[in-house]
């Protein structure tokens, strides 16, 4: 009982250096979202002047694919859509666009200038959509399952790593099932 | 020297004018008191999540703003707060909440604190009882015949 008390300040000391080991190692900036494994959100958004397809919650059943916010004015997703043009077109992973806060012309200009690898993309002007997504940081990746689920996001740009790491195995999976 | 003097009131001066300032905006700002009065409080308990440690009412990024205007748009619609907030954790999740709930996950967060507080009194009390039989001389033999002597003779010296 009394070495027990001896002990007890190490273990705590033991304890508390490793929830710190852990969460130090953690991103601040990342949020685990609370929309994994749910249902898409229910919404409906217009396409871009001059496009065909918009983005809505009935265009998310049926097949494994992705969903890219990004705007015109962001950065990263001008970094990032490399990457997702090599899903779409080589890798044979569908990718669904919503354009976050944007002006149409900004858009459509940004597209002709960077290529255009979205199977349709939705305008989301208000970007009260990408709310009901639970996004606060463009760009952000969902992939959705064959039922419309959510079972992935990534926030921030996606790299090559994140995608041979993650999306790709996830995908195959989500495939077979 | 004393235009020195000057700016430095002056510089006080803007700091306190600067001190409570919140981000809503005019446009934002609903005709009804009693609804504005209730989306600045719930506004308060929602963490901007580009800033992170702002709540939204304090924060200037575009989200925050979004988000304010969602907050008063439920309120206008008739939520009640709870609502409100729910409305919002559906889609970011807890981490939204400034206070957090209290649940299974979170318990050690609350109770943590008393936890620590229980166990270092616990301690403490194990020791001082420890302390007070040693005072008390609990944990000694009792005197020989002989030590008794010798501490008697030492005493009778003076």
């Amino acid at each position: 009982m009394r070495r027990l008390l001896f002990i007890l300040p190490l273990l705590l000391f033991v304890g508390v250096a490793v929830a710190f080991y852990l969460g130090f190692n953690r991103d601040p900036r990342e949020i685990p979202s609370v929309l994994i494994d749910k249902p898409v959100p229910e919404f409906a958004l217009p396409a871009l002047p001059g496009y065909k397809q918009g983005l809505a919650t009935a265009d998310l059943k049926g097949d494994v694919q992705l969903v890219n916010v990004f705007a015109s004015w962001c950065v990263p997703c001008k970094i990032e859509h490399p990457v997702i043009t090599r899903l779409s077109r080589e890798q044979g992973v569908p990718v669904r666009a919503i354009n976050h806060k944007d002006k149409a012309e900004d858009a459509i200009a940004w597209l002709k200038r960077n290529g255009d690898p979205y199977a349709g993309i939705g305008q989301d002007l208000d970007g009260r959509v990408s709310i009901d997504w639970g996004v606060y940081g463009v760009p952000e990746t969902f992939l959705i399952d064959r039922q419309g689920r959510i079972r992935y996001k990534h926030v921030g740009p996606l790299s090559p790593e994140v995608v041979e790491r993650d999306i790709l195995p996830l995908v195959k999976e989500l495939r077979k099932g | 020297m004393r235009t020195r003097l000057l700016a430095a009131w002056l510089a006080l001066g803007s700091l306190a004018a600067a001190l409570p300032a919140a981000a809503v905006m005019p446009d934002e700002i609903l005709a009804d008191q009693g609804l504005e009065h209730r989306a600045r409080e719930l506004s308060k308990e929602l963490r901007c999540l580009v800033c992170q440690n702002q709540s939204i009412d304090d924060s200037n990024a575009p989200l925050a703003r979004d988000l304010r205007v969602l907050v008063r748009e439920r309120l206008k619609a008739g939520d009640s707060d709870a609502r409100v907030l729910d409305y919002v954790t559906d889609r970011y999740g807890d981490y939204v909440l400034l206070r957090p709930p209290f649940k299974a996950t979170t318990w050690l967060l609350w109770i943590g604190p008393f936890l620590v507080f229980a166990i270092g009194a616990a301690a403490t009390a194990v020791y001082l009882r420890g302390r007070r039989g040693v005072a008390a001389g609990a944990d000694t033999a009792p005197l020989s015949e002989d030590e008794q002597r010798r501490l008697d003779a030492l005493l009778r010296k003076d």
